[in-house]
Order: structure tokens, then sequence, then C-alpha cells
């Protein structure tokens, strides 16, 4: 099994780089070409998620992702935010997106879960095991192990 | 690839090219032009997304910002967009029933034009 690791400090700039390699590495492990595109949007939006969060809370930590190629392909995008995230969120119809009382950050965040639940079939939020975060773990089927 | 934003007249209508990639880092810069068309006077906006590889929930939240924006100031907000991973994302959100999506930066304007 292969795996590579990254964690990069909080800023939107590293959005971008966590992508490419994210991509480069679900290439590399197999993932069907016609899927890359939605696991380039999965791994920014939760990886946006992430660095929205700590700049939101202040945290200088580093936003960390992992990203392994044993019986499918599995990124996991790991926050150290003080919340207690989960899927809960019920996806926004038309007509609350419209509404001039939701905010864009509110408008960014329901958005971006439901990318997250459409795009990935394979999608668990949960806090994480040691200490205080969420992991985001999301899963692809791969060719090759 | 970085994001590159242009804009041109076409009769009553301001059109925004964009192209490149509008992410958490970029959409920002696209913000602040729309910001800038809006309060420079362009009351009826077409955004042309056909150059843009990449969009995410940050891109789509200042879109739906300048929509609200015209909208409150009588004016009009419509997209270009042909490419079909783009149209799924906004099928997703269920935005493609928000936005007025259009193939061809003509029929958005003629769309606009006859009030459709």
């Amino acid at each position: 099994m292969a795996t590579v690791k990254l964690s990069f400090s909080p800023a939107p700039v590293h959005v971008r780089t966590a992508r490419l390699v994210g991509v480069a590495v679900a290439r590399r492990a197999g993932v069907r070409e016609d899927l890359l595109d939605e696991v380039r949007l999965a791994i920014g939006e939760a990886c946006t998620r992430a660095v929205a969060l700590h700049r939101q809370y202040g945290l200088a930590d580093p936003v960390y992702v992992e990203m392994s190629d044993g019986g499918g392909y599995t990124v996991r995008v790991v926050d150290r935010a003080p919340i207690e995230a989960g899927l809960g969120l019920a996806a926004l119809g038309p007509d609350e997106l419209a509404k001039e009382s939701l905010s864009e950050d509110a408008l960014t965040t329901g958005v971006g879960f439901a990318l997250l639940a459409g795009f990935v079939e394979d999608l668990q939020v949960r806090p994480v095991d040691d200490g205080v975060g969420t992991e985001v773990r999301m899963s692809w089927p791969a060719g090759r192990a | 690839m970085e994001l590159s934003l242009a804009t041109r007249a076409v009769g009553e209508h301001t059109v925004l090219e964009v192209g490149g990639e509008v992410d958490v880092y970029t959409a920002p810069r696209l913000r602040e032009r729309l910001l800038e068309l809006i309060d420079g006077g362009a009351r009826h906006v077409v955004v042309d997304l056909g150059r843009v590889d990449f969009l995410d929930s940050t891109g789509l939240g200042v879109l739906v910002g300048a929509l609200k924006r015209l909208r409150s100031a009588g004016g009009s907000f419509a997209l270009v967009c042909d490419k079909e991973p783009l149209l799924k994302i906004f099928r997703i959100t269920a935005l493609d029933q928000v936005f007025p999506l259009h193939p061809t930066v003509d029929a958005a304007i003629a769309a606009d034009s006859t009030g459709a």
C-alpha cells in the first residue's frame, strides 16, 4: 500500500497544491480517468473547508492530508477545529440559495457539502481519534493496488 | 492555470470572460471585479465560464453574491456554460435552478433582452 502524506499551513493558496497532488496520486493508483475531475473537486472542497475552519478559529496548525491506495483510493483530510462536524447539514434548495438573508459564507459551506456528498459515493465525516478536530474521509475505486 | 478576467461591452450588457481556476484562492479577485463592474454602473452582467477549467464552492458563492446584488439593483445576471463537468456542479448544488444558464453569450443576451 502506497501512502502520500501532505500537511500545509492553512492558507487558500495551498489548496491548489493539495488538489494537484491528490489527483496525481489518484491517477497513479489507477482511479478511472473520468473520475479524476470529481476527485479533484472533492479534495479541493474538503481542504477548503479545513482551511476556512482553521482561519475562523485562528488556528495556525497545518491541515493534514493523507492519500493511500490500498484496495481503492482513499483520501483523509484532517482539521483541528473545535467543532462537532457531521454530514447532518441538509442540502439547500434553490429557494433558500437565492434568499437575500443567506450569507455568502453560509451558502459556500452548504454548497461545499452538497458537492462533497454529490461527488463522493463513499464519504465519512467524523471526529478524529486523537484530540480535537474532524476527519473527512473519501474513497474511490482504484484499478491497481 | 491562473485566473484570467476580461471584460467587454455588448450593447447594454457587460460580458465578463473568466478563464482558469476559480477556487478559494482566486475567487476574491473574481468578487472584486464583479463588485467594480456593479459599482461602476453595470446592470446587465453575463459571466462567460467557457474557459474555466475548475470551479469550487467559493467561486459559486461569489457568483450567487453577484446575482443577488444585481437583482436587488433591478439588473440581471446570467452565466454562459456548456461544459458538462461544470454543468454537473450546477445540477448537484441545485444552482442550475438559481442561475439563468446559457450555452453561448449570444443566447444569454438574447434571452435577457426578451425577458426570458
